[in-house]
C-alpha cells in the first residue's frame, strides 16, 4: 500500500507540519521571499500520523534486498560490505563539523587524512599523483581522458582524434570518449577473453590518442599480454587508461602503474567500500603517471613546512579545472581512508587474494553441477562468467529465469546479460567478505533452480514467487513507465 | 532454431535484406537477432535522404537487455523507415521478416553487394 493512499485528510503530525494556524505567522516571517512565489495552499502530502509514517518506511525497508541481509552476488560492482567502524569514525564531530570554508590552518586535521589517502592511492596503484576531486566514476572518467587531452594538445598532437575500446568494456569507456571529443574504434576479443592483439597492432596509428582498457576486463578474467598491448600503445604515441572497475582484483597484488597505465580512475565507493547506491554519493579518485601530473584536476592536498594545504590553479597552471565545489565528496573519501588505514598493505593484498579465491571455488563448484563457464580454459579473477545457453536452448529456461528464482531462494541475482558478448550470462562477484558456507548455500540454490528447470520449468519461469513484488513486465516497464501517483479521485 | 527465409540476402551483423521490384532495398534485423535480443521497447531510425555508406549506423534498436545498433548493408540513400514501429517495436519480435522492418533504401550506382551472405552462409555464420 502506497503512503498516499493511507492519507486521511487533517491527519498530521504537529512536530513536524505547521498547522493551518501557524501559516499566516510564517508567511509573514518569510519577508525576503517574494510575496508572488509563497504559496497559499499547503503542499500535497500524504497526511499521516508520525506513527504510520515509522511503520510505512520500516517496512518498505524490510522488504529491500541488501547486501545487510543477504548475499550479494553484484559483487564490487555494485557495492561490497561497508565495516560498520567506517561509518562511526567518519562520522566524528571534528569531520563532521568542519566547514569547506574554512582556513587551511583550522582544517590541518582533514587535510591530512586527504593528504595520506592520496598517498595511500599512489601506493597501491602505482601511480605518481592522485586528485581526489571527481564526484563520481564517471567523472573520473572524463577527468582522466581529459588529462590525455590536455597531454596531447600540450604536445601539439592535437590530430590524435581517436579513443581504442575493446568491444568487452563497460559502456561508460566508449561514452567518456565520445563526451571528451574523440572518435571511438572497437577492438575485438579474442577466443580467450583477452584483447585481440593483432585486430589492436592494425587499429593504432598516428591518429591514435589512446586506449581503455579495464583489467582484469569485464569477462573476468586477466589481459595476459597487458605488457604487449601498452608497449603497443606507447609506440604508436598515444596514451594507456585504466578503468578501475575491477581494482579489486588485483589490489595490493599487481599495479596498474607497472603494467604501463599512465592515468587511472578509481571508483573509491566500490573498492574502498563506502555505502553508495541510486546514484550516490561516489568518488572517482584519478591517478596518474609522471607524463600527466601537470594536468590533474585542482584542489589537491599538498604538503610543506607549514603543514598540509590546498593546491590551486596558481600551483597547477596546466590543470584540466575544478570538477566540484570544493574536493569531492568528503564523507566517500574519510570512509576510504578508514578502510585503507584499517585493512593496513596486508589487508588491502588478502582483499583481492580472498575476493579471486573466492570467484574461483564458486567457479569450479558450479561446474561440477552442470554449469558452462564462459571462459572455461581461463581462471577466474574476483569475477566469472556462466553461460545459460544450453539451458536456454533445451530447457527453455533462460539468464533472466535463474536470476528471478535466485530471489525466491533468498540471493540477490547477479549481473544478468553483461557483458553482451557471452549469449544468456551470469556475471557472479560474491566478493572477499562472504564465509565459505554462504558460498557453499549460493551452489546448492543454482543446483537446485538447474533440477527445477529440468523437472518443471515454468517454476523457474515464472519467479519469483515468494516476493511482495512477482514477476515484473519490462516491456511494459520500460515503453510506458509512470512513476506519479495520482489520486483516483482527481483521475 | 531460428527462422532464415531462402529468399532474403544477410550481413554478419544481422541485417537481412529483400530486394523490391523497384529497384530498392527494404532492411530489418533476422529472427536470430531479435531473439538475442529480447524484447524490444524502442527502434529509432535516422532521418529519411540521409547518404549512407556500407556498414554505417543507421539506425537504434533498444531491448529491455541491450541497446544495438543497426548498419547499413550497401552504400545508399535512405529513403523512409517503417513508422509503425514507434508505437510498436514488438512487430520487429512477432514478425521480423514482415511488419518488422526497419527502413528502406535506394543503392547508390554500382553499390557493391557482392559481400551480402546467402541463407546459407548466414545460418553458417551463427551456427557454433
Amino acid at each position: 500500500m502506497l503512503i498516499f493512499e493511507q492519507s486521511k485528510p487533517g491527519r498530521k503530525t504537529s512536530s513536524q507540519m505547521p498547522s493551518d494556524a501557524q501559516l499566516p505567522h510564517i508567511k509573514e516571517s518569510l519577508t525576503d521571499i517574494p510575496a508572488a512565489l509563497l504559496r497559499d495552499t499547503q503542499p500535497l502530502l500524504p497526511e499521516v500520523s508520525e506513527l504510520q509514517a515509522v511503520r510505512h518506511y520500516t517496512r518498505l525497508s524490510q522488504r529491500n534486498f541488501s547486501i545487510d541481509t543477504e548475499f550479494y552476488p553484484l559483487g564490487s560492482c555494485t557495492m561490497k560490505y561497508n565495516p560498520r567502524a567506517c561509518n562511526t569514525l567518519a562520522m566524528l564531530p571534528g569531520f563532521l563539523n568542519r566547514h569547506p570554508f574554512a582556513p587551511a590552518a583550522l582544517n590541518q586535521g582533514f587535510l591530512q587524512t586527504l593528504f595520506e589517502l592520496q598517498e595511500m592511492l599512489k601506493a597501491v596503484t602505482g601511480m605518481q599523483g592522485v586528485s581526489l576531486t571527481p564526484m563520481a566514476g564517471a567523472q573520473g572518467e572524463f577527468a582522466g581522458v581529459a588529462m590525455m587531452r590536455a597531454y596531447h594538445q600540450a604536445n601539439n598532437q592535437s590530430h590524435r582524434d581517436e579513443i581504442l575500446v575493446p568491444d568487452a568494456a563497460h559502456g561508460t569507456n566508449p561514452a567518456t570518449a565520445i563526451m571528451c571529443g574523440y572518435k571511438v574504434r572497437e577492438i575485438p576479443t579474442g577466443a580467450d577473453g583477452d584483447v585481440d592483439i593483432e585486430s589492436l597492432r592494425a587499429a593504432v596509428g598516428p591518429q591514435t590518442a589512446g586506449i581503455m582498457l579495464t583489467n582484469p576486463s569485464t569477462l573476468g578474467v586477466f589481459e595476459q599480454r597487458i605488457q604487449e598491448i601498452a608497449d603497443i600503445v606507447h609506440q604508436a604515441g598515444g596514451l594507456l587508461y585504466y578503468d578501475g572497475a575491477n581494482l579489486n582484483a588485483i589490489l595490493g597484488k599487481v599495479r596498474p602503474g607497472d603494467m604501463g597505465f599512465d592515468v587511472i580512475h578509481m571508483n573509491l565507493h566500490k573498492t574502498f567500500s563506502t555505502p553508495h547506491g541510486g546514484g550516490g554519493p561516489g568518488s572517482g579518485a584519478v591517478g596518474v603517471g609522471k607524463r600527466l601530473l601537470p594536468y590533474l584536476p585542482v584542489p589537491l592536498v599538498g604538503e610543506s613546512d607549514e603543514g598540509y594545504r590546498w593546491l590551486t590553479e596558481s600551483d597547477l597552471p596546466q590543470s584540466i579545472g575544478r570538477l566540484s565545489g570544493f574536493m569531492g565528496n568528503a564523507g566517500v573519501l574519510l570512509r576510504a581512508y578508514i578502510y585503507m588505514r584499517m585493512l593496513g598493505k596486508d589487508g588491502m593484498r588478502r582483499v583481492a587474494e580472498y575476493a579471486t579465491l573466492n570467484a574461483n571455488y564458486l567457479l569450479v563448484q558450479l561446474q561440477k553441477r552442470g554449469f558452462d563457464a564462459a571462459y572455461p580454459q581461463r581462471r577466474a579473477s574476483h569475477e566469472f562468467i556462466i553461460t545459460l545457453k544450453k539451458q536456454a536452448q533445451q530447457l527453455g529456461v533462460n539468464a533472466m529465469a535463474f536470476a528471478k528464482r535466485l530471489l525466491d531462494k533468498g540471493f540477490h541475482a547477479p549481473t544478468t546479460y553483461f557483458p553482451l558478448l557471452v549469449p544468456e550470462c551470469l556475471l557472479i562477484e560474491p566478493t572477499e567478505t562472504e564465509s565459505l558456507e554462504e558460498l557453499d548455500r549460493f551452489v546448492e540454490a543454482m543446483a537446485e533452480i538447474l533440477i527445477e528447470a529440468e523437472q518443471d520449468s515454468a517454476l523457474v519461469n515464472q519467479a519469483p514467487h515468494s516476493l511482495p513484488v512477482r514477476k515484473l513486465d519490462d516491456v511494459r516497464a520500460a515503453k510506458s513507465l509512470d512513476l506519479v501517483w495520482r489520486d483516483k479521485v482527481d483521475s | 532454431m531460428s527462422n532464415i527465409p531462402e529468399e532474403l540476402k544477410y550481413t554478419e551483423t544481422h541485417e537481412w535484406i529483400r530486394s523490391n521490384s523497384d529497384g530498392t532495398l527494404t532492411v530489418g534485423i533476422t529472427d536470430h537477432a531479435q531473439q538475442a535480443l529480447g524484447d524490444l521497447v524502442f527502434v529509432e531510425v535516422n532521418a529519411a535522404g540521409e547518404t549512407l555508406s556500407a556498414g554505417d549506423a543507421c539506425a537504434v534498436v533498444e531491448s529491455v537487455k541491450a541497446a544495438s545498433d543497426v548498419y547499413c548493408p550497401v552504400a545508399a540513400e535512405l529513403l523512409e523507415s517503417n513508422g509503425a514501429l514507434e508505437d510498436a517495436p514488438e512487430l520487429i519480435n512477432s514478425d521480423p521478416y514482415g511488419d518488422g522492418w526497419l527502413f528502406k533504401i535506394k543503392p547508390a550506382d554500382g553499390a557493391d553487394t557482392s559481400s551480402l551472405l546467402n541463407a546459407g552462409a548466414y545460418a553458417d555464420s551463427i551456427a557454433e
